[in-house]
């Protein structure tokens, strides 16, 4: 049973869209993130990479190929009857996501979840983003039952620049959920100026 | 071989690994053996990846490039009556509410790369709308993102 209810405006004819990127190690609860704030039940679409065997006989015509597909996980919020903001999770398998610019382009900017347990995780995509200069910030997702850091002292351990917003985050949480989308947006206009 | 062409297998025949047959017509084909489709309302699909590369004739890449996988695409009402194979009446069906690339390829069961050279075909042929946004980033102005920190305020 879905507990997203209905949408409170249903996007018009001339509506646009944007989308943020929800990015992080496998397991640190991009899909969760995704849907404490969603309007719909996350949703799961794939890309399908696809690469041509070389040295393949081909005189029948046929070509072989191996495709391989990445699945991830978005949501979607349809903030006023002109405006559609969706947030699109990267692959769970990480080293995918990065072979795919088609999802990070165009993007507002992301939001780099960390497990405290699992820190290492999210290097991949702390180095993707300020390679590309794509703005970011960080959730630092609290799972139960793990030790509790400030984010100072998370800051240190990725050695991550003051200039990036490091926020504590509870992926089930809406609220907390809003808060980590709200930071990366005010990092956006503050750039925009 | 049928009196039509080459007979298509049955999709669910074929081991995912199966080689792809190309064709190099511009148009997408009417397929003239018609997966049976396992249509189950609007619950995304869990398809091998064949069949999609049938329904698009090989085809990989749209001739659109302004499809991005958040792009958000239109139909009219009118196109609800347009004669349409499966797919292409589905994705009319999905996008009578603006619906995103993502959404279409989601709920068809399809890939994104797919679901984009379906769209970009409706559109030349004006069954869809697809909402333009700017050039990369000159559409999120300062004002633009004001609108879309208050709106996610206001959740």
């Amino acid at each position: 049973m879905s507990v997203h209810s209905e949408p409170r405006a249903v996007a018009s004819a001339q509506a646009i869209s944007a989308k943020i990127i929800i990015s992080g190690g496998f397991g640190v609860g991009k899909t969760t993130f995704v849907g404490a704030i969603s309007e719909i039940e996350p949703l799961t679409t794939e890309a399908a990479m696809t690469s041509v065997s070389e040295g393949v006989d081909d005189t029948s015509g046929l070509e072989s190929k191996t495709t391989t597909t990445v699945a991830f996980d978005f949501g979607r919020i349809t903030l006023d009857e002109s405006l559609v903001l969706y947030l699109f999770g990267t692959p769970g398998q990480e080293r995918f996501a990065f072979l795919w610019d088609d999802l990070i382009e165009g993007a507002i900017g992301a939001v780099v979840l960390v497990d405290t347990r699992r820190i290492e995780q999210c290097y991949a995509s702390l180095d993707f983003f300020e390679e590309a200069q794509i703005p970011f910030v960080i959730g630092v997702n609290h799972f139960a039952g793990s030790e509790r850091f400030e984010p100072e002292e998370v800051r240190d351990a990725l050695g991550v620049p003051d200039r990036i917003p490091m926020v504590n985050c509870d992926a089930r949480d809406r609220e907390s959920v809003k808060q980590v989308v709200i930071a990366l947006l005010d990092t956006v206009i503050v750039a925009v100026g | 071989m049928t009196e039509w062409g080459p007979r298509l297998p049955d999709p669910r025949m074929i081991a995912g690994q199966a080689p792809q047959i190309r064709r190099t017509v511009a148009a997408p084909p009417t397929p003239t053996t018609v997966p049976i489709p396992r249509d189950t309302g609007d619950e995304p699909e869990r398809d091998s990846i064949v069949r999609p590369f049938i329904v698009t004739g090989g085809r990989t890449g749209p001739i659109d490039d302004r499809l991005r996988v958040e792009t958000l695409v239109a139909a009219a009402p009118a196109a609800l009556s347009a004669p349409l194979n499966f797919e292409r009446s589905r994705i009319v069906r999905i996008c009578q509410r603006p619906a995103s690339v993502a959404e279409v390829a989601a709920y068809l069961g399809v890939p994104i790369g797919v679901a984009k050279v379906l769209i970009a075909d409706l559109e030349i042929e004006q069954l869809v709308t697809i909402h333009d946004h700017a050039e990369p980033h000159s559409f999120l102005t300062r004002s633009v993102l004001e609108r879309i920190r208050d709106g996610v305020r206001a959740l």
